[in-house]
Parts: structure tokens; sequence; C-alpha cells
């Protein structure tokens, strides 16, 4: 028992086969989030060459700098998951919770500007439902590209959110000195799934803020 | 009603009698391959039944010669029978160009037919046997699916857009017509029947009753209440585009894209008129959903393809 | 090490009970259940989750059948015999089919039959026990609640604009159902890459482990698809977001394809497993080698993956274009092929055999004779012009019971039998058991036979009347139902009657082949093995090795 790490679960023969089963895993889960995104993105796909007119004008109507800026906030987090990653790796527990602190801000950030561009649609009557209220040129179709609009960031957002949650239990674990130099497999898996959202984003920012803008 | 054991519905349709031969075809084969399967079955587990408890039979791998011929030879089959199947819907798909044609509205949950000659009827569709009938269809709610099992046939009716389907009837006598996607409460009430008469019959069917208007005379009417007549003139600094002889052709889009005038074209522009301006036109046609029926819809197309027939209204 | 204790106090318990110890006897409080991580007791979970929702939904079939014994729609109004045949839809597709062999046998098994001690994930797996009973939760709760009458394709624009029933539970519970499906797949697909024991080479491993990794691989990639398109349905019911509508510009049709591309895998993920079964339960009781091993395997993974490409011919009347028709009419006769591989394969299996009638391989025969006639009816509804006339009939109906019901339920009930002994250690009653299996197969062609021929009649699905002249037909359909019913029940006695007073089974009772039966005991100790078991052979090699 004593030569065992304390990380090792009953059922695998040692860490190495742990970590390679948990890396396949999260792969083929990320696999499985393709797929669940790639509904939506054939939706939007479907309707965009349906309705170019319309999604060019409901594309101009979002706010690019806004948009921009939160590209740029989502790579930044990245790049702090990606360091963490790196110290949890070294076991330096200190920089661990430094970095996981600093994507944790920046993921909130986004969130927070997602938040105020919601709220900004809210006000315009761009929200699809009830109260859509946009009367320009054809409404109904600007309103596809509303709902799309607003499934794919929200679907996102809440990846992004549930993220935030797996930090802060992340941010725990490593207080407790959990992740070592042989085991930082969560911190790794997390880094997986937080690249993965990034890299939602940038498929999802020109898709509804640039392409077609006038 | 016969209430014995029926094992066919009428073959009514002049595609009836090639769909039952496909299908005899491959029932033919089913029985073929299925006894194949049960005789062998049968036939090992008599032979090769367990003799004693610790009987242990000689290993066999596989053999790849029989495992090649046992997916060849489905193949071939199945590709006959695809290239067969195909071939008889590609024939069904497209209406002959002396077809006659009939506009179908769905709604829950009656069928309303109406005839180009003006009669409507509901729940019923009387045709001519000997001639090919095209219907052009919509619906006001949800999907539902126009089927006719005498004449082998079915097609979905969905919302937002026409679809079409056409026969020939080859037997006179009355068939059932079913709603085959199932539309809600009273799914299994929305059924009629389809009258298949000879055509002196058919005449007389068509004159009896009371005198009604053609379709493209009230869409005509229509067309004037909704004021579309003020910008679709002949004028040539007119707002909008003249409509005389315009169906069935080109016309060119803003951008240069060129698109068919046809039902659907008409259609859309009438409820999303800015989706497709012709070319040399403002987008200022403002739209009639909801002040129009998709029955409504199908008289205002039909006056307009009426003025592509004679070309001089 | 809270492992290490866990097995000191099981053993403890074990031995104070005088029993030899396994994963039953490892604990008896509410808790050693309902926080599990053992595969095999989130197995029995699972089956008796599966279990009550298969009695569910069989009530709903029976009232059915009552309803269609007339003509008149005359026993109940239409609103709820539409809400019936959803339901048991529902309840039959996304809480019994789909989860039925891989949650139940596939969880049970695969770590066994791969010398594991657990699924990779054991925390994972049981999440998904509890992801599961959430969903059928809300689905008992949405029934309770006045039920939902869209028929279990939940078609747009019915059910997102016009249905007035609970769509949204429903629909959710579906979404939760199909959650679980998808952590199940996850699971088996590491576990078979990662776990398998010293030896056990891709190509040793039995088919009935090909089959659920095939299976896997569809949960994973096709489950997602239909998820978010059951949240669009949700959205648009909730808020009217006009992708679905078509009065708000949106496309019904879309909902269609985003539909059947998991819903026609998602047949698989119910056949495939049952295929595996029969692999496993043939072998055994003709004492053979399977006769094509490769074929077979490689023709699960190549269902898994054309099954990916055939939805469209779930729309061969929906206006889709002719060409897009063409093309998945095309695919559709290729997946026909490895499916009728399979089965010349298992009968040749047969041929020189040492073979025996224990219940298993009743069900086992039972399987190859209805997945038959299920396979080359389905070649019926690929053909073009003939499925125009049969789409949307009782034509469907019968292939896809005959498919489901003849099929993989067969496979289901033959890996009931089988396995029984291994997973409770004691051994059914053989008579009961043969004596049920030919009334279920009797019971289950009566039923289903006559509507193949009431379907080309031209007898449309889901109608609550219909014209007097198809009654005859209903009238013998009604009667097999009862008798499928009675067959349904007997099962379910025996088996609970053996549970207390079933001849104990040792540990390999049908002399099989496979680590399950070779190196574990019946039932199995809480980690499986006692030591890691080495593979040094093919998978069943009922021949001992010369020399």
């Amino acid at each position: 028992m004593s030569a065992k790490n304390a990380a090792l679960q009953h059922h695998f023969e040692d860490l190495g086969q742990q970590y390679e089963s948990s890396q396949l895993g999260m792969w083929a889960f990320l696999v499985q989030e393709i797929l669940f995104f790639g509904g939506l993105f054939l939706g939007y796909l479907v309707y965009r060459s349906s309705y170019p007119e319309a999604f060019k004008i409901g594309s101009s109507l979002l706010d690019v700098k806004l948009g921009g800026i939160n590209t740029a906030v989502l790579i930044a987090s990245s790049l702090t998951m990606a360091l963490a990653v790196y110290w949890a790796q070294k076991g330096d527990k200190k920089k661990i919770i430094l970095f996981l602190t600093l994507t944790l801000i920046l993921g909130s950030t986004f969130l927070g500007i997602k938040v105020v561009e919601y709220s900004h649609k809210w006000h315009h009557g761009l929200v699809p439902g009830e109260m859509f209220a946009y009367s320009g040129p054809l409404a109904d179709q600007v309103r596809i590209f509303y709902s799309f609009y607003f499934a794919m960031t929200g679907m996102h957002a809440l990846h992004m959110i549930i993220g935030a949650g797996l930090i802060v239990w992340l941010m725990v674990k490593a207080a407790r000195g959990r992740f070592t130099a042989e085991y930082s497999t969560p911190v790794e898996m997390f880094g997986l799934y937080w690249h993965f959202v990034d890299i939602v984003w940038i498929y999802l920012f020109p898709l509804l803020y640039l392409i077609g803008r006038s | 009603m016969d209430k014995g054991f029926r094992f066919f519905p009428d073959q009514a349709s002049s595609v009836a009698g090639d769909v039952d031969l496909l299908y005899f075809f491959l029932v033919a084969v089913s029985v073929f391959f299925a006894c194949l399967i049960f005789f062998l079955i049968y036939l090992f587990a008599v032979k090769y039944r367990r003799k004693s408890e610790d009987d242990i039979p000689k290993e066999i791998e596989g053999l790849l010669k029989l495992e090649i011929l046992w997916s060849v030879i489905p193949l071939i089959l199945v590709m006959f029978v695809f290239v067969w199947g195909a071939t008889l819907y590609f024939d069904s798909y497209t209406p002959p160009k002396n077809a006659s044609e009939i506009y179908v509205v769905g709604k829950q949950w009656m069928w309303h037919i109406q005839h180009p000659t003006g009669q409507r009827e509901i729940n019923e569709l009387h045709i001519p046997v000997g001639q090919p009938i095209k219907l052009t269809m919509a619906t006001e709610d949800v999907i539902h699916s126009f089927f006719v099992p005498a004449f082998r046939l079915k097609k979905d009716v969905v919302p937002g857009r026409y679809t079409t389907m056409w026969f020939e009837a080859i037997k006179a006598g009355e068939y059932h017509l079913f709603c085959a996607e199932y539309c809600g409460t009273k799914h299994s009430q929305m059924i009629g029947k389809v009258v298949a008469m000879e055509p002196a019959d058919y005449q007389n069917w068509l004159s009896g009753g009371a005198a009604s208007e053609p379709m493209e005379v009230t869409g005509e009417k229509k067309f004037q209440q909704l004021a579309c007549h003020t910008c679709h003139t002949d004028n040539a600094n007119a707002r909008g585009p003249s409509l005389v002889g315009v169906f069935g052709k080109d016309v060119e889009l803003e951008g240069g894209v060129k698109v068919v005038v046809d039902e659907e074209y008409i259609r859309e522009s009438i409820l999303t008129p800015n989706a497709k301006v012709a070319a040399g036109y403002k987008p200022v046609m403002p739209t009639f959903k909801g002040q129009l029926t998709e029955a409504g819809l199908l008289q205002i197309t039909a006056y307009i393809k009426s003025l592509s027939k004679d070309g001089s209204k | 090490m809270s492992t290490a204790v866990f097995k000191h106090r099981a053993d403890q318990q074990a031995e104070d009970n005088g029993h030899t110890k396994n994963y039953l006897n490892a604990g008896f409080s509410a808790k050693s259940w309902l926080l599990t991580v053992d595969h095999k007791r989130i197995a029995i979970l699972y089956l008796i989750s599966i279990t009550t929702m298969f009695l569910l939904g069989g009530i709903f079939a029976l009232v059915i059948r009552l309803e269609l014994l007339t003509p008149a729609g005359d026993m109940l109004q239409s609103e709820t015999y539409n809400k019936m045949f959803t339901m048991h839809g529902v309840v039959m597709v996304f809480f019994f089919l789909i989860p039925a062999t891989p949650a139940v046998f596939g969880n049970f098994l695969l770590p066994l039959m791969i010398g594991a001690k657990d699924l990779a994930f054991p925390r994972l797996n049981l999440l998904s026990w509890y992801v599961f009973t959430f969903g059928a939760l809300l689905g008992v709760t949405a029934i309770v609640f006045g039920g939902v009458d869209t028929g279990w394709t939940f078609y747009t624009p019915y059910s997102s604009t016009y249905a007035n029933s609970n769509v949204i539970l429903a629909a959710l519970g579906a979404f939760f159902a199909g959650f679980a499906s998808i952590l199940t797949g996850l699971n088996f697909i590491v576990t078979i890459h990662k776990m398998r024991a010293p030896g056990l080479t891709w190509f040793r491993m039995p088919l009935f482990v090909w089959a659920h990794y095939a299976t896997s691989i569809i949960q994973v990639l096709g489950t997602p698809v239909v998820a978010i398109t059951i949240i669009l349905v949700a959205l648009e019911r909730l808020f009217k977001i006009g992708i679905f509508d078509p009065a708000l510009g949106g496309d019904p049709i879309l909902f269609q394809h985003l539909f059947w591309f998991y819903s026609h895998p998602a047949v698989y993920i119910m056949i495939l497993p049952a295929m595996g079964v029969i692999s496993e339960v043939i072998c055994c009781f003709a004492r053979k080698k399977i006769f094509g091993y490769n074929f077979i395997a490689f023709s699960s993974l190549a269902i898994a993956m054309f099954g990916f490409l055939v939805w469209g011919h779930h729309m061969y009347t929906s206006g889709q274009s002719v060409y897009a028709s063409l093309v998945f009419s095309v695919l559709t006769f290729l997946v026909a092929i490895p499916s009728a591989i399979k089965t010349f394969n298992w009968t040749a299996t047969l041929y020189k055999g040492s073979i025996s009638y224990d219940a298993p391989m009743i069900y086992a025969i039972g399987f190859l004779g209805l997945f038959t006639i299920g396979g080359l009816t389905g070649v019926f509804l690929a053909t073009l012009a003939v499925d125009v006339h049969v789409h949307d009939t009782y034509f469907v109906v019968a292939h896809f019971h005959y498919i489901m019901v003849g099929g993989a339920i067969m496979g289901y009930m033959a890996a009931m039998h089988f396995w029984w002994p291994k997973i409770t250690g004691r051994l059914y009653p053989e008579g009961w058991a043969r004596f049920s299996a030919l009334v279920i197969f009797i019971g289950f062609n009566l039923t289903f036979f006559p509507q193949f021929i009431v379907g080309y009649l031209g007898m449309p699905r889901r109608y609550h009347a219909y014209p007097e002249e198809f009654q005859i037909w209903n009238v013998l359909s009604t009667a097999g139902a009862t008798i499928l019913g009675v067959g349904y029940a007997i099962p379910v006695v025996y088996f609970i009657w053996s549970l207390r007073y079933g001849a104990k089974a040792s540990a390999n009772p049908w002399k099989a082949k496979g680590l399950e039966w070779e190196k574990a005991d019946s039932p199995p100790i809480a980690h499986n093995f006692e030591e890691t078991p080495v593979v040094t052979e093919e998978a069943y090699a009922y021949e001992p090795k010369r020399g």
C-alpha cells in the first residue's frame, strides 16, 4: 500500500493507466461537446444560407467592440490556464492557485461583458420571444438570427459558468495540496475543457459578429 | 364493406401495379432468404443436437470465400432493388406536362380542395379517370400527409412551403384518403375519399351543383382588394414589376442572381417581399402575412399564372 | 485508502453471515446501494429502473391494443389515445430500449469480460444512473400531470407550437436519459481501450465487447445532437424563437434532419448490444468458436458508421430533394449488408456444433428468426417507391417492432437468462423459462405479423379509429399482444422466485468460455477477480488447444 500513490484509484493498476484513461475520457467528452455545438452550428449555417440578408442585418446590430474585447479576454484566460497546468505538473501549489485565480477573473470578466451585451439587446428588443421589438426589414428572419445568437452564446456561457465552478473546486483541491509533480490530472483535464470552450468562442465570434457585416 | 381477410388495397393508379410488382419481388426474395435461414437453423438444430454432456465439436475458424459470397450476393440483390425502386420513385416525381392542377390545403383536421374551375370540396376529391392530376398542397398549421393507399402514393404537406404530387387514376371508384402524418387530436378523423370518375361522369359532376367562380377570378378579386394592382402595373415607372407573362420565366434579382418565378417564389414574395427583390425595384412592398389564408395565396397564384397563359390581360 | 477499509468491512460482514463474500453481500444498507461505485451494483440499480419503465410502457401498449380491437374509437378519447401511443414510445425508446442491454449487461459484464476491476470511471457510472433516473422521473411526472401527445418523434411544428401537453417535461426527460447514455458510452470506450487484462488483445475480445464498443461510439457521437435539438424545441415552446416555426420563418423539416441524425443510429444503440449477446449465447450453446469473428466484429463498426449516414430514409415523402432521397436510399441498402453478414455467420456457427437448447439459446434462435424478418422488411422500407406507400403505416410499426422487440428485447431476454446465474448466483427454473420463451415468440408474431399486412393495405399509424376493413388484422394483433403480455409476465415472476428458491449456481453452469465464467465466482466478488487474470487464447476457444 505504501508504494502506491494516494491518488491512485482502486481499480487502476498504476498512475499511468489512470492518467491515460482520464485523458481519453476527456477527449471523448470533448468530441461529444463538438457534436452538441455542431447541431447549433449546422442550424446556423442552414439559415444563414437561406436568409443571408437578414443575417447581415442581425450581425451588424451586434457590438463588435465588446465581442472583440471578450475574444481577447478569453484568449488571455487560455494562456493563464495553460500556465496553471504547467505549474500543476511541477507541483507548485502557490503558482497553481495564482493562475487559476487569474483564469477565474478573466472568465468572470468575459461573463460580465456578456451580461452587459445581453442587457443591451434586451433594451433594444432584440431578444426573441414576446418582447421581440425589432421592426425593420425581414423581422422574422432577423429574429431567427437572434435565436441562434442567444442559443449559441448562451450555451457557450453555460459552459463558462460550469467551468468557473470547476476552477473553484480545483482551487480548493490545490490549496489542500492534492496536486503534485506525480499527479495533476484534474488540472490538466480541466485545461483541455477550458481551451475547448475558448475555441468554441473563437468560432462563434466571426460567425456571429464579423461575417457579412457591412 | 368487406370484412374478411384482405391483403392488398385496390390498384387504382397508373403506378399501383408497378409498386405492387416490386413489392411482390421483395416478398419473394424475403421469403426465399427467410426460409433459407430458417431451414438451415432447423437443420443444424436437429442434426447437431448435443449428444453428450462433454461433447466438444471441432473448431471452424470461418471461410473467407463463403463470407465474400454472402456479402456480395445480397449486395448485388439490394443494388438491383435500389435501381428498380429509384426508377419508379423518379417517374412518380415529375408530373407530365398535360397534368391538370388541383389545389389542396390541409388544416387540423380536414382537407380543403379547390379545383381551378372553382369547385371546392372538403375531405373529398373528385377526379377523372385517365387524366394525370397534379396536386399543389399547402397547410395552414402542422405537417399533414396526403395518402391514398389505392394509388400507392403519399406526400407530406409541410407548413411554409408547397409540396406537389401527381397521379393518374385508372379505375373508377371511391378510395380512402388518409392523413398519414400525425397532426394532433383528431388525426384519425382527418380522412376522406378520392372519387375517381369516368370522364363523362366527371364533366357532369363539374357542371352540376352551384355555379362556381374559377380560382383565377377569385384570385383577381383578391388582387384588387389588397390593392396589389396599384403597384404591379404595366407602366414603365410603376413601383412594382408587371406580373404579366412572368410565371415560369427567370427574373433577375438585385445583384444579378436569377430565380424562376414559380408558386414558391410568388408565395415568398407575398409573405416576405424583401427577401428576393427583382432588379431595378426598391424594397418597398409590405408583407401580406396574416391577410391571406393558404387558399387565398393559391388563388392569387392561380391569377398570376393565368396572366401568363394568354398574355393579354 | 477508503476502498481498503470498505473491502475489509465487507469481508467481515460476509464472514459474519457465514457466506462466501461476493458483491451482493458486501453490504446491505441502502447507502451501500445508493452510493455504490461497483459497476455490478449499478447494473442492478439500472435493472430495477428500466424494468419499472418496461412494465409502464407495456401497460400503455396493452391499452393501445385494446382500443384498436374495434374500428371505432370507443374506449378512449382521441386525446387520451394519442397520449397512450406517445408515452408508450417515449418510455420504451428512451427509458427502456436505449439503456436496456448496455446499462444493465454492458455495465455488469464489460469489466468482467476484459478482466478489469471496474469501469474506468466508477463515479461517473453512478452519476449516469442518477441522471437517468432523474430523467425517468421527469418522464413519469409528465405522464402523471396529464401526459404528452406529440408522438415519441416530437415532430415540429406540432410539438413546438400546437400541442397542449407536457412536451417540455417529457423532452427534458429524454434529454437527461440521453445524457446518462453519453456518460455510459464514454465510460465504455475508455474502459475497452485502457482497462483490458494482460494478453487480451483487440481481436481476442468477446464480440459482446466489440458490439458495446460500436454502441458507445454511437452514444457519444449521436446523442449530443438530439440533446441540442430537444433544447431548441423547448426554447421554441417557451420563447417562440422561430427556428422550427414556419409561421416565423423557421423550417420544421430541419428538426426532422436533426432528430433522425440521432434517432436512426439510436436503433443501432438498441440492436448492436443485443447482437453482441447473441454472439456469446450461440457460441456457448453450440460450443463452437464463432464463424467469421473478424467479419462480425467489423460489421458492428460498419453498422455504427453507416448508421450515421442514412437518417434521410425517414423522410422520403417529406418533400426533401429527390437526389437526397436517392443517396439516402442507396446508403440504407449498404447498411443492410453487415446485418446480413452477421445473420449468416451466426447460422454458420451452428454448423457441426454441439447444440443444447437451454432458455438463452431458445431466445437466441428466436432472435435470429425475428431479426431476419425485421431486417428483410427493412429492405422494403429502404426501397424508394415501396416506402412512399408504406411510410407512416402499420408496415413501419411492424418492421421496427420486429427489430426493437423481436431483436433487441429477445437479445435482452437471452442475456437475462444467460447471465442470471452469474448476476444472482441462482439458477432460474429451466422449464418455465423455455415455456415463456415459446409464449413470447408466438405472441410476438401474432401481434406484429398482421401489422405488415394491414400496413400494406394502407392503415396509417397513430390512428385512434380506422375503417372496418382493417379490423380482422387488428383483432389478431390484439390477441397476440395479450399472449405476449403473459409471456413477459412469467419471467418476472420466476426470476423473483429464483432469488430465494432457485438452486445455487456454480461459477460456470453453462461450461462457457470467457473471463466472467472461468475466472470469476457466481456472483463475483466486489472487485471481480482474486487476481488480475491473464488471457492466453482467443475468444470462444471451446476446443482445447492441441499439443
